[in-house]
């Protein structure tokens, strides 16, 4: 079936034969590509896995310390406590490139170096439970931020994923098979061409013959 | 390299303790209120690079979030709140297998 109307052209053909050897080559590359993304993909997602059970353990951890915390204390002194953060950070974004695809790479940066610093509060008047939850949360921040870089990498590959396969599909199973009918058409109606002329030119010879000498065949 | 920020939004009691670490920390009860801070924080210029949303409010949120779900900027995390892990960001990750596999093959 050939959908679209073709010139059944010498130069048409020429010129498809040309499209399709473009379109066999694409197809090899985005054939390769999608499975080198998709090798990568995969290694992302098992990292994904294990990193998000693990903070979510961690935090889970982190956040019932802290329901202990302000079970201990009262709301008042919990907010007061937490007011007014000693400690700042700042995330330095920078892309890196696989297979195209620009993925974050993410360094962290905090303002005050000392771990201890993560403490906003006086001891005094604060509970040993909170010192618990906080120091627990900045364990798991840095799997956090992790896990931010991978699975970001992770969505943002699995977009591309998609979009190589619907290219190499869409190569596959509808551009080049429309460009081989096309030649085929186009061969099919040359030869026919051909064939008519030849049947045409024997015609007229006999045709001639019978003008000149006046026999019948 | 530009310096960027990283947002928490969640529940007072989920996400007060990101305060102590230096995050900015938007507080949230309901969807509503969170859908408004969300649209903000994504608005607000390349200010924010990860958004952390607890998975409760993560729910009603989800045509928000998968807007910039192929942009590579910001990154949003789905963190589980003080109640626990509702599955919301395992299935997040599934759902981006099935998107690029075609199937679940986890």
């Amino acid at each position: 079936m050939a959908s679209k109307h073709v010139n059944p052209t010498r130069m048409e053909m020429k010129r498809i034969k040309a499209r399709l050897k473009t379109a066999r080559r694409g197809h090899r590359l985005l054939k390769d590509k999608r499975d080198e993304l998709m090798r990568q993909f995969m290694e992302i997602v098992h990292e994904n896995r294990v990193l998000r059970e693990r903070v979510e353990k961690g935090l889970s951890e982190a956040m019932a310390a802290l329901s202990t915390a302000s079970a201990v204390m009262s709301p008042e002194m919990l907010e007061q406590a937490l007011l007014y953060p000693k400690q700042s950070v700042e995330l330095g974004v920078s892309y890196k490139n696989v297979m195209s695809v620009h993925v974050p790479v993410y360094e962290f940066k905090t303002k005050n170096n000392d771990p201890s610093e993560i403490y906003p509060y006086g001891f005094a008047m604060t509970s040993g439970e909170l010192d618990d939850a906080l120091s627990a949360l900045s364990g798991v921040f840095t799997d956090m931020l992790e896990l931010a870089r991978i699975e970001k990498t992770m969505q943002l590959l699995a977009q591309e994923i998609e979009k190589t396969r619907r290219r190499v599909n869409a190569l596959e199973y509808i551009m080049i098979p429309e460009m081989e009918q096309n030649i085929r058409f186009i061969t099919m109606k040359l030869d026919e061409n051909e064939r008519g002329n030849i049947i045409r030119l024997m015609k007229v010879k006999d045709m001639i013959l019978q003008q000149a000498h006046g026999y019948e065949i | 390299m530009a310096k960027y920020k990283i947002a928490v939004i969640g529940g007072r009691e989920s996400v007060m303790g990101f305060k102590a670490l230096g995050l900015d920390v938007f507080t949230a009860e309901d969807p509503n209120e969170a859908r408004q801070t969300f649209r903000e924080l994504v608005r607000e210029g390349e200010e924010y690079a990860i958004i952390y949303i607890t998975e409760c409010l993560s729910v009603n949120l989800k045509a928000e979030i998968d807007k910039v779900k192929d942009k590579p900027f910001p990154a949003v995390i789905l963190i589980p709140d003080k109640e626990g892990s509702i599955g919301l960001g395992m299935a997040a990750l599934k759902s981006a297998v099935e998107r690029a596999v075609g199937a679940d093959i986890l």
